[in-house]
């Protein structure tokens, strides 16, 4: 650094003394702007070492003068969010089913909490779209296992399907074939005629009469004389072309031997009413409702 | 014109910073034809953008009277007998597309007419320079004000000048915001302070924009930050009139004594008396007798100084004005002027403008007023009913642009027995279900379109929704796909 002081004599200004292949930096000193505002930024951080959390201790750390929190500020958020749906929400929550339904303002405003509740809670049976799948329901179409009506898919919403609240829906489809009530060749048989009810083809040797005598004395005391179903026992109609498990012979004689008992969830308690309400109307203004 | 630095002058170390220091330009007053000219275009462009915004147009109830609105909470745009909706916004590619061509011909006829006479840069400008000659004196005294020590009548004027152009640049900024609202309850609420904090900021940003632009910058946007220039002279032929310095006529200058020696010697004398009134009037401060130059804005500000001059010394005017090389190089080789206003540019240029024009004008007069879009849902895209029937869910949206509201009914074509249900409207006509549009407004429904079972149904098929206007008879369609699952 002895040559600091030298004097550019092209410029006329000092050099750092820095030299490369003849060729010497000039000193060009930060302008005092830039000085000035970077001693103000060490000042300002200083500064919000004070007032806001900053530095960690053995246990927990420094809060700061301002007590800024941004978990707390999370909180504050979203109880603001609540008291600016609480108004109309509270609309929801006063009128009926039917009103809700007629009325298209309060229909779009259920529609739309409703389907994000559903993308939420229901989704992952469901799908996203309610269409379904092998087991659990699509919601979309006319064949309901509990009731279509407002107040019926209300009911099952809120209490579920065999989930163990006291207001679920029982009633299961037997184990057939593991309990031991039919043979193995009576299953066979009475799936193919299960699988005539609906129009469906039927294996060649089917012999219909023994299969109508074995729907009679094991199927129809909840699936009803003519095969129609029963919605008190979520016993499905087993004339029509839906199938929640499928229709083929290999699937049927499955169900008939092990029995099927899918779970709804009980969500009483885990939503609240307003909430239940406004997924009841989404899911009924899929299509299917009654 | 620049004369090229001889290479040695480059490499002395006496070299200048990089950047010039701004020379600042004094320019005269003069008046004339051109300067007549543009006081009147000046207030013409002045007066549209300050009172446009006070203009009324009536449209019916429940819609805003204002002749021209950017409504932006309502997301609509008005003009007079037009309303645009933001979807609408392509029309505005029209415009600038129309404006550039314009440009395009303007340029290609006479020069830059659009930078002497019409760009808000030139005619703020103008203005605070006429400001300026009115409080603190014309370009000697402004001179002589400058070069001498500040007094306090010195002060005061200056004070004056820049309390006159705030006040300028303010009106300039209190006009802008009246576009975008109710002009005559803005300017009320400005006044009693109870405007939206957005009109207010956006005020102060225009008043220092026009502040700066018009008060400082000036000619210094032209030169310096304004790409028109440069597009510009590619865009140039040699046929455009430019105000130009005919050089055959004026050179040699010389004094009026000096070339009535010369005369009397029987040479050959310019017309030009050097006497840089030309220089003196010039608001960006260039010599036009350099030829033509990026800094020159073509106001035609010296044509009129020295037309002046010319009859005081008692010759032809005209020795500036708007002419091209052309014509200087025939009129040296002795030959006769000549103009070519048409030629293939400004023929395509013209044509250009009337297509789009025409094009424009088609578009906005065969523009919908009921429109429907239609989305197919995604998810199920099909769902099979209890009886084998096939269900689609659509989403509609329609679009009623009238001012009042009108019923519509909805039909659906392309699949065999297609039954439609329009979501939370099952109490009308279930067949042909009817609902009504608010005015000015979108309106968002689900349907479900319904086919009945059928063994040999095709795996997709178009599926057509028909919207017709119960009163007035319009028709509107949108066009989709009947799928199954």
């Amino acid at each position: 650094m002895s040559e600091h002081n030298e004097i550019d004599r092209v410029s006329g200004r000092s050099t750092t003394g820095h030299e490369w292949d003849g060729i010497k930096e000039l000193n060009t000193p930060l302008p005092r702007w830039w000085v000035l505002t970077f001693y103000a930024t060490i000042i300002w951080a200083i500064g919000y070492w004070v007032v806001y959390p900053a530095w960690p201790l053995v246990s927990g750390y420094t809060t700061g003068l301002f007590h800024y929190s941004t978990r707390a500020s999370v909180a504050t958020d979203l109880a603001d969010l609540e008291k600016l749906r609480g108004e109309k929400m509270a609309v929801l929550g006063s009128a009926s089913l039917a009103d809700i339904e007629k009325d298209p303002a309060l229909l779009a405003l259920a529609r739309a909490r409703g389907k994000t509740v559903f993308a939420d809670n229901c989704a992952p049976c469901h799908g996203s779209g309610g269409a379904g799948a092998k087991g659990y329901p699509n919601l979309n179409d006319d064949d309901w296992l509990w009731g279509g009506s407002l107040d019926q898919i209300m009911q099952t919403i809120q209490f579920g399907a065999r989930s163990g609240h006291a207001k679920a829906h029982e009633g299961q489809m037997l184990a057939f074939g593991r309990d031991g009530v039919l043979k193995k060749d009576e299953i066979v048989t009475v799936a193919n005629y299960v699988r005539s009810l609906s129009g469906l083809s039927t294996a060649p040797k089917f012999d219909t009469a023994a299969g109508k005598k074995i729907f009679a004395e094991n199927c129809t005391s909840c699936h009803g004389d003519n095969g129609k179903g029963n919605q008190e026992l979520g016993a499905p109609n087993l004339t029509d072309r839906i199938w929640l498990y499928g229709s083929d012979e290999e699937t049927l004689i499955e169900t008939i031997t092990n029995g099927r008992a899918g779970v709804m969830p009980a969500w009483v308690g885990r939503l609240d009413p307003v909430t239940v309400k406004a997924l009841a109307v989404y899911v009924h203004s899929l299509g299917g409702g009654k | 014109m620049n004369k090229p630095v001889p290479p040695d002058e480059l490499m002395t170390d006496e070299d200048g910073p990089l950047y010039a220091p701004r020379k600042k330009v004094y320019p005269q007053s003069v008046s004339g034809r051109f300067r007549s000219i543009k006081w009147r275009l000046m207030a013409v462009c002045l007066g549209v953008y300050y009172l446009l915004p006070f203009v009324r147009w009536h449209r019916g109830l429940g819609a805003p009277d204002q002749a021209v609105l950017i409504d932006f909470p309502n997301r609509r745009f008005y003009f007079f007998f037009i309303e645009l909706w933001p979807q609408e916004v392509y029309y505005f590619t029209g415009l600038l597309v129309l404006a550039a061509l314009t440009l395009f011909l303007m340029n290609a006829l006479g020069g830059r007419i659009w930078c002497g006479y019409l760009c808000p840069q030139t005619v703020w400008t103008d203005l605070f320079y006429a400001v300026e000659r009115l409080v603190e004196g014309d370009r000697r005294a402004q001179m002589k004000a400058d070069a001498g020590p500040m007094t306090v009548k010195r002060a005061g004027r200056r004070a004056l000048k820049h309390a006159i152009w705030l006040l300028i640049a303010w009106w300039t900024g209190g006009a802008w915001v009246l576009y975008f609202a109710d002009a005559p309850t803005l300017v009320r609420d400005l006044a009693t302070f109870q405007a939206p904090a957005i009109a207010y900021l956006w005020i102060a940003i225009l008043t220092a924009s026009t502040y700066l632009l018009a008060g400082y910058m000036r000619e210094q946007v032209c030169v310096y930050m304004c790409p028109w220039p440069r597009i510009q002279a590619a865009l140039t032929d040699e046929w455009a009139l430019n105000v130009t310095y005919k050089y055959d006529r004026g050179e040699p200058r010389c004094s009026v004594k000096k070339a009535f020696d010369i005369r009397s010697l029987g040479e050959k004398a310019g017309d030009c008396i050097d006497c840089n009134q030309c220089v003196a009037v010039c608001p960006t401060g260039i010599d036009i007798r350099e030829g033509a130059q990026l800094g020159c804005i073509q106001c035609g500000l010296c044509i009129d100084a020295c037309d002046a001059v010319m009859t005081k010394v008692s010759r032809k005017t005209g020795l500036i004005g708007y002419d091209n090389d052309i014509n200087v190089q025939r009129r040296i080789a002795g030959k006769e002027e000549i103009f070519k206003p048409a030629r293939a540019r400004t023929v395509v240029y013209a044509s250009l403008i009337t297509v789009v024009c025409a094009v424009m004008l088609y578009a906005l007069m065969s523009r919908t007023l009921l429109d429907v879009n239609v989305l197919h849902d995604r998810n199920p895209i099909a769902v099979r009913l209890s009886d084998g029937a096939i269900r689609n869910g659509y989403t509609l949206r329609f679009l009623n642009k009238r001012g009042f509201d009108r019923v519509i009914a909805i039909d659906v074509d392309g699949p065999t027995d297609a039954k439609l249900h329009v979501i939370g409207a099952d109490s009308v006509t279930p067949d042909r279900p009817m609902i009504v549009l608010g005015r000015d407004t979108t309106t968002e429904l689900r349907v479900l379109v319904t086919v009945p079972f059928d063994e040999k149904a095709e795996k997709s098929v178009p599926v057509t929704f028909r919207v017709t206007d119960i009163g007035l008879g319009e028709v509107a369609f949108a066009t989709d796909h009947f799928v199954l699952p």
